[in-house]
């Protein structure tokens, strides 16, 4: 049930910042009331690489989400709804999580493996330096 | 047999090292110097490594856009594969995240140029 999201999306420039919180906070509302963990960060503006709404520029939330389908489902018919939000994305990102952490504790087990014992390396060198000499 | 063959100056009736003369000499003139230079374009092309496999990134996000702007050319296009030298898996992550990246304009679709 635990899946991680990633839902970025973009609001229009000419947003005064209150506004722009108020509609923050009652995102994260619904993803708590909804019974999930929620983490935002603003980017802030940024320019865009293509005309959006005759827009140029935009302020650019991200927002990681912890839950349920049904929760981003939620988000994103209320981001469809919402005037000021010209674009978003969601990208579901605990299978890229699962993997990125099964590669680290790989490295870092042959971290452990090649520090710890010095002796295999020496031993296994030396029946090899033997038949050369 | 092997007199004649030893002694090429015998250029009278057996043909076997008759052919096998001009033969050589048109393969060596002619296949090596054009086998290198198209060895040298279709073959290695100074064996390129793959920049996430030396590096040992293994997070290719969509948001990184300086790490994704240099794989996609000034006409917004993604490089291929052979002219990057990255290798398979990696290219796929990439080009899907350049995908997701040009969705949510952080990269354009196509550049001014095309």
């Amino acid at each position: 049930m635990k899946r991680t999201y990633e839902l970025m999306f973009i609001v229009r420039p000419d947003m005064p910042e209150e506004e722009m919180s108020k509609l923050i906070s009652t995102l994260e509302s619904s993803v708590s009331s909804a019974g999930g963990t929620v983490k935002s960060e603003v980017w802030g503006k940024r320019r865009l690489a293509y005309t959006v709404r005759r827009f140029h520029d935009g302020i650019f939330v991200l927002l990681t989400v912890e839950g349920g389908g049904a929760i981003i489902h939620e988000l994103e018919r209320r981001l469809r709804v919402t005037e000021p939000v010209i674009k978003f994305i969601t990208v579901r990102i605990d299978e890229e999580q699962k993997r990125l952490d099964k590669i680290k504790k790989i490295r870092e087990s042959r971290k452990k493996t090649s520090t710890a014992p010095a002796v295999t390396p020496e031993a296994a060198s030396e029946p090899a330096a033997t038949p050369a000499h | 047999m092997a007199d004649e063959v030893r002694a090429p100056e015998a250029t009278t009736t057996t043909e076997a090292p008759q052919r096998s003369g001009p033969r050589d000499r048109d393969r060596e003139r002619g296949g090596r110097p054009g086998g290198g230079r198209e060895g040298g374009r279709k073959y290695f092309r100074r064996k390129k490594v793959c920049k996430f496999c030396v590096e040992k990134i293994e997070a290719i996000n969509y948001k990184d856009v300086r790490l994704l702007a240099q794989f996609v050319a000034e006409s917004g296009k993604i490089v291929p594969r052979r002219l990057t030298g990255v290798c398979t898996p990696h290219q796929r992550r990439l080009s899907s995240a350049i995908k997701q990246a040009r969705n949510i304009a952080l990269l354009p679709f196509a550049g001014r140029a095309m």
